[in-house]
C-alpha cells in the first residue's frame, strides 16, 4: 500500500470523532497494553512481515532558566507516541504517529507493511507465539516523576548557581543556570516475544558565563548531568562548580590565540573523552558499516590503534548520562569492549545492524523519541584508564597544547573529524604555560588512533549528548589524560 | 489569512481548540492565552545499491499554550496529545509555569497579530506517495554511482515530501492559519580512486512539491562537486586570499546571526549593541536583508510564532546595520513595531529566516576584477563550512572551522585534503575586497561570491 494524494492529517481528527473513538490512551504504558499490542503483532505478521517492532513512549519534559538573578523560561512539555517498524529481509519501514487510538496505530502499521509491498492476508497463518512475559525494568522507578524536584527547588538552585558566579566572576556579563529534566516511559513489544518496559530519568544542570572586558570576550560553560536519581539536583555543588567556571573564564578572557600547525597534544580527562566519541565510536557503529563510511569494516581482529588503548562502551554504570537498563529494541545492554590494546574487537550493533552486516546486537538500539527508528548507538563511551600520571604526559611534551575543556565536535563522511577546543594551555619545555583560544583540532581516525601513545591513571566521565541518524540522545564520555603525538591544530 | 489554505484539516480544528480551552481555564486565574500549533505528515526513503535501506513516514501534531495569570505574569506548557485530557494538563502546567513568569518582562499579544497578512503564492503540492519517491530515489541513485567509476557509493541520500500545517489564535480573536508542502532530494556521494583516500561532496534541492525537484540539477550538481576534490594535496598553513561560494557565505553569516538579533543584544550575548544601530560595520558596498517573502523561499510563511506579519527587513545597507529582527517584547523595548521573526515562548526566541546578500547598487568594490571564473591569483574557493555548532563563537565573533574546498592557482583547481579557516567575522566584513554581481539562489538564501582578504588557512603540508 502506498500513500497517494494528498497526505490526510488524520491525528487531527474531528472534535466528535475524537470523543467517540476508543483510545487506547491511559497513563501508563504497562501490562493492559499486551492484548493489543499482540493484536497488532499478529496483524503485521500475516502480511508476511520478517520481524515488527512497536515501540511507545510517553515523555514529561521540564527546561528552566536562570539570567542573572532572574528566572526567564519555564518550559514544561509532555507527550505520546508510537514508532512501528516492520522488517522484511533487509528492508524496513519505519511509521512514527501520536494517534495512540486503535485505528491509529492500526494505520501507521499499515503504512508500515505497505511500504514493503506487505497487506494483511487471512489466509496466511501468523507466525507469532504471542508476547513473552513483561521485562519491567521501571517496576521500581514509578515514583522517579513524582519524587523530581519541583519548580520551586529547581529554581532556588539555578539562582543559587548565578548567584555564586556573580561572587566568584570578575567581568561577568551574562551569568545564566539552566536545568533540564526528561522523563521518558517506554513499552517495546515486537515479534519475537520481546516486551519490555522501563523508565529514564535524565537531569542535567548547567553554568554559563560570557566575560567581557573592552575588546576582551570570553564565554564558557559546564554542564553535570546524572541519569535514575530523583533527587541528584541536591549533590550539585553550585558553588564549586561556578569556582571552576570563573577560573576558566578569568583565565581565558585575555588569551591569545592559537598559532594553527601540527603539534602533540594532552587532552584532559572526563569530557576529552569526545576525541574518541567523534574520531572512533561513531565509525564503530554499525550504521556506518551499512553506509560503507567506516575504515574500519573489515578491521576485525587487527590493530587499528595504538597499545596503549583500550576502549569500552557499556551500557550500564550507576548514574551515568548514557545509561540504559533496556535499550529502545528492548535488550539489556551488554558491555561492549570496542578495543583492546589496539585491537578491534567489536561493533556497536542494533537490530538493524545484526540483520544487514551480521554482528550481533550490543543492546545500544538508541532514538531520541519515537518519531526515530532506533540506530546502533554509544551509550557510556571512554578510553581505558593507563599508567601514568598526567603530570608525565605534559613532561613528555617540548612545545605543544594542552587541552583542559573541550567543546563541541563531529565527524563526516570520509571518517574527518573535528571539535573545538574551549579552554587550551601551551605546553613549554613540558611545563603548562599560558593559555590560548580559538583552537580546532581535525583528523582522521585511523591516522590519530595510532598516535594515542599515552594514557594516564586518572579516567573520569563526563555527561553529553551526541547527535546522529537516530536524533539526539544523552551519552557518557570519558577517558583519562591522553597524549596524541601529533594532531592538526586549526588556529590564526 | 492565507487564502490558499482554506479548509483543510488545521482550520477545523480551531474552533476545538478554542472551545475546550475557553471552557477549562474558567476555573483558573488566566486572564489571556494564546497558542500555536502545527500538525505535519511527512515520507522519506532513503536507498542503498538499488534497495529500499529505510522508508518512513510520520504524523506529528503539538501545540504550545501560554497563559497570562492574574498578577499578569506568563506561562507556557507544550504538548503533543491534543486530546481534551492532553489540552486540560498543558492548560495546568501552562498555569502553573506562570507562577515563576518573568516580571520584568512579560511578552504580550503582538500589536500587528491581527494585521493583513502579505500575500504568498505556495500552493499545496500532492504527495506522490512513497513507493514513487522510492522509485524516483533508486533511479536517482543508479544514475549517479553510473555518472563515474570513482563514486563507489551514495552513503548519505534521501528523498521526503513534507505536508503541513501552522495556527495561531489568541483570546483576543487573532487567528492565523496556512498549509504548506515541501520536498527535499539530498544526494552525497562518496568517491575513491586506488590509492587515494575516500572524497566525499554532494547537493540538496528543495521544492513545493516532489514533481517540481530539480532531480537532475542534484545529480549533475553531486557528481561535479564530488569529483572535483579527487583531485587533492594538502594545503600550508598561511594567510590567503579567500573566495566563498554563496552557501559558505550565507553559512558564515547564519552563524553569527545574533549580531542582528534584538534579543541576543537584550540578553548581552551579541557583538552589537542597541547604539551600534546606524553605525558602519562592514565595507560600504554589502547589502544584507533578511526576506521570508522572497520568492525562492519555498518554505515561506506569511507570520511568526506570534501571528506577526512576516516582511523583507534590511539588516545591513551600503555596511550599516540598519535593524535588528525583533519579537513583540524585544521591539517594544526598542520602540519598534515587531519584525515577524518570533518564535512562542514565555522568553520568545528571535530568528533569522532567509537572507539576501548582494552589493549595495552604484557602489564600487575595492576589487572589481576579482572573478572566481578567471582569477589568476592564488586563492582559496570555500564550497561549504563543517562544524558550526563546535567552531563558531557567536558572541566573540571568532571561529575556527573545517572548511570543503580548493586552492585554484592560475586556473588549476586543487582540492584541499584537510584545512580549517580560522577569523573575526567583524575583520571578514571589514576585509570584503568584491562582491559578485551574479547572485546565486541556494536553500539557505540569496547570495554571490564574495572574496575576502587575508583569511587564516591551517593545512596539513
Amino acid at each position: 500500500m502506498s500513500l497517494s494524494g494528498r497526505i490526510q492529517h488524520k491525528n487531527l481528527i474531528s472534535a466528535s470523532e475524537r470523543r467517540t473513538q476508543k483510545v487506547l490512551e491511559q497513563d501508563s504504558l504497562d501490562l493492559a497494553w499486551k492484548s493489543r499490542l499482540e493484536f497488532l503483532l499478529k496483524y503485521g505478521s500475516s502480511a508476511g512481515a520478517d520481524l515488527i517492532e512497536i515501540f511507545l513512549e510517553s515523555t514529561d519534559h521540564l527546561g528552566v532558566l536562570a539570567e542573572q538573578d532572574t528566572i526567564t523560561n519555564v518550559s514544561p512539555s509532555f507527550g505520546k507516541g508510537a514508532g512501528i517498524r516492520v522488517f522484511k529481509g533487509n528492508r524496513d519501514g519505519f511509521v512514527s504517529t501520536n494517534d495512540l487510538t486503535e485505528s491509529g496505530l492500526k494505520n501507521a502499521l499499515d503504512q508500515a507493511l505497505g511500504m514493503l509491498g506487505l497487506e494483511w492476508n487471512a489466509s496466511v497463518k501468523a507466525v507469532f507465539n504471542g508476547l513473552k512475559d513483561l521485562e519491567d525494568f521501571a517496576n521500581n522507578k514509578n515514583h522517579w516523576l513524582a519524587h523530581s524536584p519541583d519548580l520551586t527547588e529547581i529554581s532556588e538552585k539555578i539562582l543559587e548557581g548565578t548567584k555564586c558566579l556573580g561572587i566568584k566572576g570578575n567581568h561577568l556579563q551574562v551569568r545564566r543556570g539552566s536545568y533540564s529534566r526528561d522523563w521518558q516511559e517506554v513499552l517495546v513489544a515486537a515479534s519475537d516475544g520481546t516486551f519490555g518496559r522501563d523508565i529514564r530519568l535524565h537531569q542535567s544542570i548547567g553554568l554559563n558565563v560570557l566575560a567581557e572586558d573592552g575588546i576582551h570576550r570570553a564565554s564558557i560553560g559546564r554542564r553535570y548531568g546524572t541519569s535514575g536519581t530523583p533527587n541528584d539536583l541536591q549533590n550539585w555543588k553550585p558553588e564549586l562548580s561556578a569556582e571552576d567556571l570563573c577560573d576558566s573564564a578569568g583565565k581565558m578572557l585575555y588569551a591569545d590565540y592559537v598559532n594553527a600547525g601540527q603539534k602533540p597534544v594532552v587532552l584532559a580527562n572526563k569530557f576529552g573523552g569526545v576525541i574518541f566519541h567523534e574520531a572512533c565510536g561513531h565509525l564503530l557503529e554499525t550504521t556506518q558499516i551499512e553506509r560503507g563510511t567506516t575504515p574500519f569494516a573489515n578491521k576485525l581482529g587487527t590493530l587499528i590503534a595504538n597499545e596503549a588503548v583500550t576502549a569500552i562502551d557499556e551500557g550500564y554504570t550507576e548514574g551515568a548520562f548514557g545509561s540504559l537498563n533496556m535499550d529502545d529494541e528492548g535488550m539489556k545492554p551488554e558491555e561492549t569492549v570496542l578495543i583492546e590494546k589496539g585491537v578491534l574487537k567489536q561493533f556497536i550493533s542494533d537490530r538493524a545492524g545484526e540483520i544487514r552486516t551480521g554482528h550481533k546486537r550490543t543492546g545500544s538500539g538508541r532514538r531520541q523519541s519515537h518519531t526515530y527508528a532506533a540506530a546502533s548507538r554509544m551509550r557510556n563511551t571512554y578510553i581505558a584508564a593507563g599508567k601514568y600520571t598526567p603530570k608525565e604526559l605534559i613532561n613528555s611534551i617540548d612545545q605543544g597544547l594542552y587541552c583542559k575543556s573541550m567543546g563541541g565536535g563531529s565527524v563526516g563522511p570520509t571518517g574527518q573529524f573535528n571539535f573545538a577546543v574551549e579552554e587550551g594551555y601551551l605546553i613549554e619545555n613540558g611545563e603548562l604555560h599560558t593559555p590560548v583560544k580559538g583552537a580546532t583540532l581535525i583528523g582522521e581516525a585511523k591516522e590519530i588512533m595510532p598516535r594515542i601513545s599515552m594514557c594516564a591513571n586518572d579516567l573520569d566521565l563526563a555527561a553529553g549528548f551526541c547527535g546522529s541518524i537516530s536524533g539526539n540522545i544523552n551519552v557518557t564520555v570519558g577517558q583519562p589524560h591522553i597524549k596524541v603525538d601529533s594532531i592538526t591544530v586549526g588556529g590564526r | 489569512m492565507d487564502n490558499s489554505n482554506k479548509n483543510t484539516g488545521l482550520s477545523l480544528e480551531r474552533e476545538y481548540l478554542r472551545d475546550t480551552i475557553h471552557k477549562n481555564i474558567k476555573n483558573l486565574p488566566i486572564k489571556q492565552w494564546d497558542l500555536g500549533a502545527s500538525c505535519s505528515s511527512d515520507s522519506s526513503v532513503q536507498v542503498d545499491n538499488g534497495d529500499a535501506k529505510q522508508m518512513k513516514s510520520s504524523q506529528k501534531s503539538s501545540i504550545t499554550l501560554r497563559v497570562w495569570n492574574r498578577e499578569g505574569t506568563l506561562g507556557i506548557t507544550s504538548t503533543s496529545d491534543l486530546s481534551e485530557s492532553g489540552l486540560l494538563k498543558a492548560i495546568n502546567g501552562a498555569y502553573q509555569a506562570s507562577r515563576l513568569g518573568n516580571p520584568n518582562e512579560i511578552p504580550q499579544f503582538s500589536s500587528l497579530a491581527k494585521d493583513p497578512l502579505p500575500k504568498l503564492e505556495r500552493p499545496v503540492k500532492d504527495s506522490i506517495g512513497i513507493q514513487n519517491l522510492f522509485k524516483l530515489l533508486k533511479s536517482a541513485e543508479a544514475e549517479l554511482l553510473h555518472s563515474h567509476k570513482a563514486i563507489k557509493t551514495i552513503p548519505y541520500n534521501g528523498l521526503a515530501e513534507a505536508n503541513y500545517s501552522r495556527l495561531y489564535i489568541n483570546s483576543d480573536d487573532a487567528y492565523r492559519h496556512l498549509n504548506r508542502s515541501q520536498s527535499t532530494l539530498y544526494l552525497y556521494a562518496r568517491a575513491e580512486e586506488e590509492g587515494r583516500k575516500p572524497r566525499s561532496s554532494g547537493s540538496i534541492r528543495v521544492a513545493l512539491g516532489t514533481t517540481e525537484l530539480d532531480i537532475n540539477g542534484c545529480i549533475k550538481e553531486a557528481c561535479r562537486k564530488t569529483l572535483s576534490h579527487l583531485n587533492y594535496k594538502p594545503i600550508e598553513t598561511g594567510k590567503y586570499l579567500v573566495c566563498f561560494k554563496p552557501e559558505a557565505f550565507l553559512e558564515l553569516i547564519n552563524s553569527f546571526g545574533s549580531m542582528f538579533n534584538a534579543r541576543s543584544v537584550l540578553d548581552g550575548v551579541s557583538l552589537t549593541k542597541k547604539e551600534n544601530l546606524g553605525e558602519l560595520i562592514s565595507v560600504p558596498f554589502l547589502n544584507i536583508n533578511d526576506n521570508c517573502l522572497h520568492d525562492a523561499n519555498v518554505g515561506a510563511s506569511s507570520f511568526d510564532g506570534e501571528g506577526t506579519p512576516t516582511r523583507n527587513i534590511p539588516l545591513i545597507k551600503a555596511g550599516v546595520i540598519e535593524n535588528f529582527i525583533h519579537s513583540e517584547a524585544t521591539a517594544r523595548e526598542f520602540g519598534v513595531k515587531p519584525t515577524g521573526h518570533a518564535g512562542l515562548g514565555a522568553k520568545v526566541s528571535v530568528g533569522l529566516d532567509w537572507l539576501e546578500i548582494g552589493k549595495t547598487p552604484g557602489k564600487l568594490t575595492k576589487k572589481q576584477t576579482l572573478n572566481y571564473k578567471s582569477q589568476s591569483e592564488r586563492f582559496i574557493l570555500i564550497e561549504g563550512l563543517n562544524a558550526l555548532h563546535a567552531g563558531v563563537k557567536a558572541s566573540q565573533g571568532s571561529f575556527s572551522l573545517p572548511f570543503d574546498g580548493w586552492l585554484v592557482d592560475n586556473g588549476e583547481k586543487i582540492s584541499i585534503e584537510a584545512a580549517t579557516i580560522a577569523g573575526d567575522i567583524r575583520e571578514v566584513l571589514r576585509n570584503i575586497l568584491h562582491i559578485e554581481d551574479n547572485q546565486t539562489i541556494t536553500h539557505h538564501g540569496i547570495c554571490p561570491h564574495i572574496w575576502v582578504s587575508n583569511l587564516s588557512i591551517t593545512g596539513e603540508a
